[in-house]
């Protein structure tokens, strides 16, 4: 094999004093070689995107490598000079970020800002300097490269955005190119898009990529090598073949397990009543006009329409912007819906004023996304699951006494009922959440995107918990998702929505099967690594 | 990842975290060391000066450290030792009770304003902006004038002009609250509007409240001082303002009857000043962090 072009070797970061672990990265090797794309994965905590960062000598304050090296072209990154590591980082080694609007100026136009990387760093004179930029911007595939040159950073769409920093990095040809997640924030099928991108430029430019990430379909996309990391320590490194089909570590294996299957999973029956009947569902988000001026009116969700019998759970899917969770909130009745029927068991929610809804708010509750944004930090947790209940006219004791069973109930020890938040993962706090909308002991669970930001592992947990307590409660629930993954192991049946339209709806397995429209077809062709995924099951 | 297992971390207690991170701040305990003296200062007046400051006790204008006198005597023979401790009670109450009022009626202003939004808020929102169109202390100056000048009118003119900005800071921190999603789980789970308010909401604005009301105090004691300057004081109540505008005809011939009393103001004003920003550090302890 070729001589790697970025060597790391026994690398350590310290953490400062206080922090949960001492070490942040502990006796790393790792390796990048040319025209290859290395990926790090790992969950939240691994110490992943410190060891890009240390490659890039961008470590935050107070955190320092304390051993180890990190060669590259016969030289020790971590022993350069700040201005000769300032050199290195846009000409020999560059980075896109995972969020590309942080990443760029939003007062500066894109063109401009990739101009002032070649003024710093070359000698080219204003035309050529143009004519290389408008040439990158055509190779990551931009359309209208002048347009976008003269445009600012919130005119162009994620993906645009993402591209341009792609270029912005590639601009002068680097060696290695440090990409860190750079494809998270993004829908999936823009992501399927900008991973293809990258996969070609690295190997026209023969550039050695890192790529940091924590989703195995991504790897499985795109990786040559691959290291998993936990704890700050180097799990397992092997090439990509290895790794993702035959594992050896045993971390290794239970993440990948972790990963949901895309083969739907077995369908089920025998389902109770009829729950829930969305008919002809309408939203319109007003905005603007001020005093005198005319409103404009954004159709966040068109004619929407769909059944739920009870124990059955329906996925409403998209990206972002297709009207997902408006309809989540509509349900909820967190959202009044201009037109439309929401019949719960006979009753229409739809139009009912805050007074009239009280009777019927607890048998709709929901699960929110961001485990660190639903929990009041200010609350103790015995108070999250109370208020409740107890509002709804139930005696105190009674509502701590069923607090208590519910914690058990999600997994968690009854005792930390007196804590705060704060003192809570994010899978825990998930926990919380859920055991706080089964307080209200509803009949309907709608769930918005509840696993997508913990990690694969924690994720495997929480599905699984739900599924446990909808076949207890018998609750129907409604499974708001982005990813078809999760998709395909939780739902019964989907409907997949794109503009705020319902554009195809049937049974899990046959959506997944033959999907009938083009947008739900590019969705599953989008989906990462999904032809490992469709090869027989490895070692779970 | 042992997900299920509970947290077993204890927290240090959430008091004992708050009072190191505000004595992180020199300046902040300095300012808080000074506040407690004049607060004494206050307290102990009428036990050290137990005479009525107005009387007229030595003869005028004689320079500090004669006889009895401190500070020395004013232009009628008070002595102005006395009325800078009389005049902290004045002052202190006056700014703090001048604020209380303020922050109250800003923090409902602004509360139900962010809170419901729409019409309410459009309406809420203009009359706070009329209120901010007149220049404070000119209106102050007004209403004080109209109301005739007593501790009451001074109090309640100081609080008129004070509660918008706080109006505008609450509205703001709740129209980012009430979309969270603990504040959303709880509407629809029923909870009424008052109680999402004040259990909900209000307790995680409170940081940014607290840190305004304790600059306002400091701008409270000042518009005191300046009306009282004017003449449009309390005049039977002993304050730095009075002395200072009583001081100033002579400025030249007895400059310490205006300068004592005008460094009491000075100090204490940065010693509040100094106080908020220790609150601030220690409230939000993230924007410390980042500077």
């Amino acid at each position: 094999m070729e001589n790697p072009v970025l060597d790391v070797r026994g690398l350590s970061i310290a953490l400062p004093k206080g922090a949960d672990r001492t070490f942040a990265v502990e006796g790393l090797d790792l390796q990048v070689f040319p025209g290859k794309i290395t990926c790090v994965v790992g969950e939240s905590g691994s110490g992943k995107s410190l060891t890009a960062r240390a490659a890039m000598g961008l470590l935050p304050p107070k955190v320092a490598p304390t051993s180890g090296q990190i060669m590259f072209e016969g030289r020790d990154l971590l022993t350069l000079k700040p201005d000769e590591m300032r050199q290195m980082r846009g000409q020999k080694i560059s980075m896109i970020f995972q969020e590309p609007m942080t990443a760029l100026n939003p007062l500066m136009t894109v063109g401009k800002q990739i101009d002032e990387i070649l003024t710093v760093h070359t000698s080219l004179g204003g035309k050529a300097r143009r004519e290389k930029i408008l040439a990158l911007f055509d190779e990551v595939k931009l359309p209208n490269p002048k347009r976008i040159a003269a445009a600012y950073p919130h005119e162009l769409s994620g993906g645009q955005r993402q591209r341009a920093m792609i270029a912005m990095a590639l601009i002068l040809d680097p060696k290695i190119l440090v990409a860190d997640e750079p494809t998270t924030a993004l829908d999936v099928t823009t992501q399927a898009q900008i991973l293809k991108l990258i996969a070609e430029l690295q190997e026209k430019h023969k550039t050695g990529v890192l790529f940091i990430t924590h989703d195995f379909g991504v790897v499985a996309e795109i990786a040559d090598q691959i290291a998993v990391m936990q704890y700050g320590k180097l799990v397992e490194v092997g090439t990509a073949d290895q790794i993702l089909n035959a594992p050896k570590a045993e971390y290794t294996k239970a993440l990948i397990g972790a990963v949901p299957s895309l083969t739907p999973r077995a369908a089920r029956s025998g389902f109770g009543r009829r729950m829930l009947t969305v008919d002809g569902l309408n939203k319109y988000y007003k905005s603007g006009g001020g005093l005198f001026g005319k409103p404009t009116a954004f159709h966040a969700a068109k004619d929407v329409s769909f059944t739920l019998d009870r124990g059955e759970t329906l996925g409403v899917v998209g990206e972002s912007g297709s009207g997902k969770t408006t309809v989540a909130r509509c349900l909820v009745r967190l959202l009044q819906p201009e037109e439309g029927k929401i019949d719960l068991d006979g009753i229409d929610l739809a139009g009912m004023t805050k007074r009239e809804l009280k009777p019927y708010r607890n048998r709709v509750q929901m699960v929110f996304q961001d485990p660190y944004a639903s929990l009041n930090p200010r609350r103790k947790v015995a108070d999250i699951l109370v208020e409740g209940p107890i509002n709804l006219g139930k005696p105190a004791k009674e509502a701590h006494a069923r607090a208590r069973e519910l914690l058990s109930l999600v997994g968690l020890d009854p005792k930390v009922a007196e804590r705060y938040p704060h003192e809570f993962s994010g899978g825990q706090r998930q926990r919380i959440g859920l055991a706080r909308a089964l307080a209200l002991e509803p009949e309907v669970l709608v769930a918005d995107e509840p696993v997508s930001a913990l990690d694969v592992s924690v994720q495997a947990q929480v599905l699984k918990l739900m599924d446990e307590i909808r076949e207890k409660f018998g609750l129907s629930v409604v499974f708001i998702t982005h990813d078809l993954r999760v998709a395909a192991q939780v739902c019964d049946k989907i409907i997949v929505m794109q503009r705020g339209v319902v554009v195809e709806a049937g049974k899990t397995a046959d959506v997944f099967a033959a999907p009938s429209h083009d947008y739900t077809r590019e969705l599953f062709a989008s989906i990462p690594g999904r032809e490992w995924s469709s090869a027989p099951e490895v070692t779970a | 990842m042992t997900d299920a297992a509970a947290a077993t971390v204890p927290a240090p207690p959430k008091r004992f975290m708050f009072w190191r991170r505000f004595a992180r701040n020199r300046s902040a305990l300095v300012g808080l060391a000074f506040l407690f003296l004049v607060i004494l200062l206050a307290a102990i007046a009428p036990v050290i000066y137990p005479a009525d400051p107005f009387a007229l006790v030595g003869r005028p204008m004689l320079p500090p450290l004669s006889g009895d006198f401190l500070f020395g005597t004013d232009t009628l023979g008070r002595d102005v030792a006395a009325g800078i401790a009389h005049g902290a009670r004045t002052s202190l109450f006056i700014g703090v009770v001048a604020t209380l009022v303020a922050v109250a009626f800003g923090t409902l202003m602004g509360g139900l304003a962010g809170y419901y939004g729409g019409w309410i808020d459009d309406l809420l929102m203009r009359v706070t902006e009329v209120f901010q169109t007149i220049p404070s202390f000119i209106f102050a100056i007004l209403l004080v004038a109209i109301m005739t000048p007593s501790m009451e009118s001074v109090v309640i003119a100081i609080a008129v002009v004070s509660w918008p900005p706080l109006a505008r800071l609450v509205r703001a921190e709740f129209i980012s609250l009430r979309n969270r999603e603990f504040v959303q789980a709880q509407v629809l789970m029923g909870m009424p509007d008052w109680k999402v308010i004040l259990i909900q909401i209000l307790p995680n604005a409170i940081s940014p409240i607290i840190v305004a009301g304790s600059l306002l105090i400091a701008t409270a004691i000042l518009t005191e001082s300046a009306l009282a300057f004017l003449g449009l004081g309390d005049p039977n109540i002993m304050s730095w303002g009075f002395q200072v505008g009583a001081g100033r005809t002579v400025l030249r011939r007895a400059w310490w009857i205006c300068t004592y009393p005008g460094v009491a103001i000075l100090l204490t004003v940065l010693a509040i000043n100094l106080v908020g920003e220790g609150l601030n550090d220690a409230l939000n302890p993230r924007l410390r962090e980042r500077s």
